[in-house]
């Protein structure tokens, strides 16, 4: 009954890692040739083949690097390198991230070699020619399949987060980006049926609504009612149910992001109680200034500009520039290799504060401890990409129920003695703690 | 506790920190933890992961800085050289004198040595505190290869800890197989083979003799008792530990292995209380052991001794047994009480799934029925459950009606329950399956597994 799981690398998988990473130069290569070189050699056969071989060599480098490790090796020397401790390559991916997404927002016409490299696949797709949103979003969906590749082979002993992570890789590339996709192929409206309000927040503005009647006819009107219920109805129901979780680590594809590509940054969350302050601070005012100008802009609509002039006009756009933008892109991914990979989520994201009402006040989700099992040993806390002190429950024996828990499940997977259980039960006694501890009850926040 | 009395605490572990904890919630009286380890408290369970780069030293550490304060615990950072119980103050190293009302010793323990011929090598050390993780990162620095004297629980970590740093590493185990005092047959075997797989090399029915030494002083291999030599630049001894008692010679407390005391913690000088790895029962109950060293009974102990000082005079009991640790990739956890080799009476449901990777056994007694202890192996289950059907003393035939609920597995595993409930009423024909299956939420409700912030 014995199985190798040796973690000295033969030789035919040092060679196989070598050629990832030779592969992965290769396609970084093509893909630069395709940004700068453009005029000179075909963007698409440079940066399409560049993509294609750099896929290829990503997924050969992480098969061979994350196959070998047994579970309880998964998170070896992680505070140790360089890439995952806030170390030189650390900073030059969170500097590349961060100046794509400001190329990306103010400086599109910079990216043209690479929206060329993507045009054949635009127009196969879509029937229309590529932007740089297309281009964005199929880097995205890249990042989020072949890191969920990565973290299918990481989490492998659990069927959870088999399960979790197929499902987040589903909804980023059937609802997130094949889907808008042949939605315009078929000359419909763009819409993301994995993106609801106030995430989302213009679909529901006067503004969206009226084009998506208008211009989608009976499946427009279908579009803007599915948001309104999925925002409205089956966000408290589902969320009553199975907790935040069943949005923010299943189907949301800043989640996808974060729960794939940014999953090799989790424990760089701040944990410190000076942080969750300031995530009250931030986030809910955010929530705050989505339905204050979700309304105003109604008000705006129904009064037809004569309440409140361009007021409510130039709020929307505000709210877009610096939280749309600066937040959610720029802050939000640009920084995983240096504040973790939920900066986005936990101080910005307004879904998540609705969500993180619902989960706090009105859910039958919570992560059980198991009775008296804590050993302190604090894995829970560093991997929580939430920068919850998960500890600081466990080893008082009680439940966790915060709003901004994710229910990505990684701290249950971590914790070396299975204290940690997540689970949907009833109400009633919810925040009840083993009888096996004896309690101190102090509180770290309200 | 009163207001103007200040309790002292020698050791800011598990122990000592919970004890300060729990006093403070019922008493405004002054409160000082003294350690030389460390200025501010760790758990010393996750010291393993700082060695292996799943964390810093500052992520083991559950509390800020502002706990202490807002708590007002004082913290002092310095080593108690001795103790006058007359006088009732504490010199310290730095030179400064403390004096206290109540005095508990909380100093735990380090690693044992037993004398093995060139055990003062450099690169031979146990794993106990702070000092020894240190240590062990200069140790290990470039090194090839390490032995590691011990088969039981910080011998496994020591391991892994070194395969982190693809350190070749070899266990030298006395029993036939891993930690076989411990664990029964079955257990033993898997653990042997699962260790063995991860490509650690075990030398079963193996002791040192002696260490021996380069021309620089430092060990380059280690000589079995059977006479075999191994090379390593590394020595891991974890056979055992020792309390800490050394510097209360000349205090007038009484000394063993460890302080003596009886059930609630009284030394034989007044004020004077023991705690956790360093204290020693004179009189144990009847089949407990006389030094509880482990994570959790440091915590127990501590929640005893703080309601005797909050005036509540309470005798230590301990409940059901139980405990957990990690062997590399599977899980263990065990209520209750199971035997490494069954007596007459004694028989068991187990069951383990054919990769051996998982395993679960139920020991009871043949004539009543009762069960005795819980073993698992890569599975969970409910602590509240487990220490609710040992309190309560319940029969087999009643642990079976619950058996679904206990449980404690992510959400989408395979559950295994059914195999256990089919050994059982194959070897207990005469038995009927339960009609209802009541649910965790349905039990704990029923039996109060509960304690909500306001009743506790």
């Amino acid at each position: 009954m014995q199985t190798t799981t040796t973690t000295l690398a033969p030789p035919t998988q040092q060679f196989s890692k070598t050629a990832g990473l030779l592969l992965i130069s290769l396609g970084l290569l093509g893909v630069l040739v395709a940004a700068v070189g453009a005029q000179a050699v075909s963007p698409v056969l440079t940066g399409g083949g560049g993509m294609l071989v750099f896929t290829l060599g990503s997924l050969l480098y992480i098969w061979q690097s994350r196959q070998g490790k047994a579970l309880s090796e998964q998170n070896n020397q992680v505070w140790r390198q360089d890439a995952t401790a806030r170390g030189a390559s650390a900073w030059v991916i969170g500097f590349v991230l961060t100046g794509f997404y400001v190329l990306l927002y103010w400086f599109p016409e910079t990216l043209q070699g690479l929206v060329q490299a993507v045009e054949p696949f635009s127009q196969w797709l879509r029937n229309r020619p590529a932007d740089q949103w297309f281009l964005y979003g199929t880097f995205y969906t890249l990042a989020v399949l072949i890191m969920g590749v990565f973290a299918l082979l990481k989490y492998r002993s659990s069927r959870y987060h088999i399960i979790r992570t197929i499902s987040v890789m589903f909804f980023q590339l059937g609802f997130a980006f094949l889907l808008p996709g042949l939605l315009l192929l078929l000359n419909k409206p763009e819409f993301y049926f994995s993106y609801f309000w106030p995430l989302k927040y213009d679909y529901l503005f006067p503004s969206t609504v009226g084009y998506l009647v208008q211009d989608g006819a009976a499946l427009g009107v279908f579009m803007v009612f599915w948001g309104a219920v999925l925002s409205f109805l089956a966000t408290p129901v589902l969320t009553y149910f199975y907790g935040k979780r069943w949005y923010c680590s299943w189907v949301c594809g800043c989640g996808g992001l974060a729960e794939t590509a940014g999953d090799p940054y989790r424990h760089l969350s701040d944990k410190s109680r000076s942080a969750w302050r300031w995530e009250v601070a931030i986030l809910y005012p955010i929530l705050g200034f989505v339905i204050i100008t979700t309304l105003a802009l109604w008000v705006n609509s129904w009064s037809e500009g004569k309440l409140l002039g361009d007021l409510s006009g130039g709020f929307a756009s505000t709210y877009g520039f610096f939280i749309g933008a600066i937040f959610s892109g720029v802050v939000g991914v640009g920084f995983y290799p240096i504040m973790g990979n939920r900066v986005w989520c936990r101080f910005g994201c307004p879904m998540a504060a609705y969500l993180g009402l619902l989960q706090k006040h009105f859910s039958r989700f919570r992560i059980t401890t198991n009775g008296g099992q804590c050993i302190s040993c604090g894995n829970c806390s560093t991997y929580c990409e939430m920068g919850i002190d998960v500890r600081w429950y466990a080893q008082q024996g009680e439940p966790i129920i915060r709003a901004s828990c994710v229910g990505c499940g990684i701290c249950a997977h971590v914790c070396p003695r299975g204290v940690l259980k997540l689970e949907n039960g009833p109400r009633e006694h919810r925040y009840a703690a083993t009888p096996l501890i004896k309690r101190d009850d102090l509180q770290i926040l309200s | 506790m009163r207001q103007e009395q200040h309790l002292v605490i020698i050791g800011n572990g598990i122990a000592g920190v919970t004890l300060a904890q729990h006093v403070r919630r019922h008493s405004a009286c002054r409160i000082t933890l003294i350690s030389a380890e460390s200025a501010t408290h760790f758990p010393r369970t996750a010291l393993m992961y700082v060695y292996m780069g799943h964390m810093r030293f500052q992520d083991i550490v559950p509390y800020e800085d502002w706990y202490w304060t807002e708590q007002e615990l004082e913290l002092v950072h310095d080593y108690v050289e001795q103790v006058d119980t007359a006088k009732k103050t504490l010199s310290l190293r730095s030179g400064a004198s403390l004096s206290y009302d109540v005095l508990v010793l909380a100093t735990g323990s380090s690693a044992a040595f037993y004398n093995w011929p060139g055990q003062h090598l450099k690169g031979v050390q146990g794993l106990v505190t702070l000092q020894d993780l240190e240590l062990m990162e200069q140790n290990t620095q470039g090194i090839k290869q390490a032995v590691v004297v011990g088969g039981g629980l910080i011998g496994i970590e020591m391991a892994e800890m070194l395969k982190s740093r693809n350190i070749g590493v070899t266990m030298l185990v006395r029993d036939k197989l891993y930690w076989q005092n411990v664990l029964p047959l079955e257990e033993a075997q898997m653990i042997t083979d699962h260790i063995r797989s991860h490509g650690i090399e075990l030398l079963l029915q193996e002791e040192l003799q002696e260490i021996l030494a380069d021309e620089h002083g430092a060990a380059r291999a280690i000589l079995t008792r059977s006479g075999k030599e191994i090379s390593c630049q590394f020595v891991g001894i974890t056979t055992g530990v020792k309390p800490n008692v050394a510097f209360l010679q000349d205090s007038g407390i009484d000394t063993d292995k460890g302080v003596l005391v009886n059930e609630y913690f009284e030394t034989n000088q007044p004020d004077v209380y023991a705690i956790s790895d360093c204290a020693q029962f004179r009189n144990p109950a009847p089949g407990n052991p006389t030094m509880e060293q482990l994570w959790y009974t440091a915590r127990l102990h501590a929640e005893a001794l703080a309601a005797t000082l909050l005036g509540k005079r309470t005798a230590y009991e301990r409940g059901p047994w139980f405990n957990s640790a990690k062997f590399l990739d599977i899980e263990y956890q065990t209520y209750g009480f199971v035997p490494a080799r069954f007596k007459e009476e004694q028989e068991s449901l187990y069951w383990q799934n054919d990769e051996a990777t998982k395993a679960i056994r139920l020991v009871y007694d043949k004539n009543t029925h009762l069960l005795l202890g819980i073993n698992l192996l890569g599975i969970r289950y409910r602590h509240d459950l487990c220490h609710h059907w040992l309190k309560q003393g319940y029969t087999l035939d009643q642990v079976m009606q619950e058996l679904p609920a206990v449980n404690f597995d992510p959400e989408f595993f395979q559950r295994y329950e059914q195999e256990l409930l089919n050994q059982y009423y194959t070897r207990f024909p005469e038995q009927a399956p339960p009609v209802h299956q009541n649910t965790w939420w349905q039990l704990r409700k029923r039996f109060g597994l509960l304690s909500d912030s306001a009743s506790c």
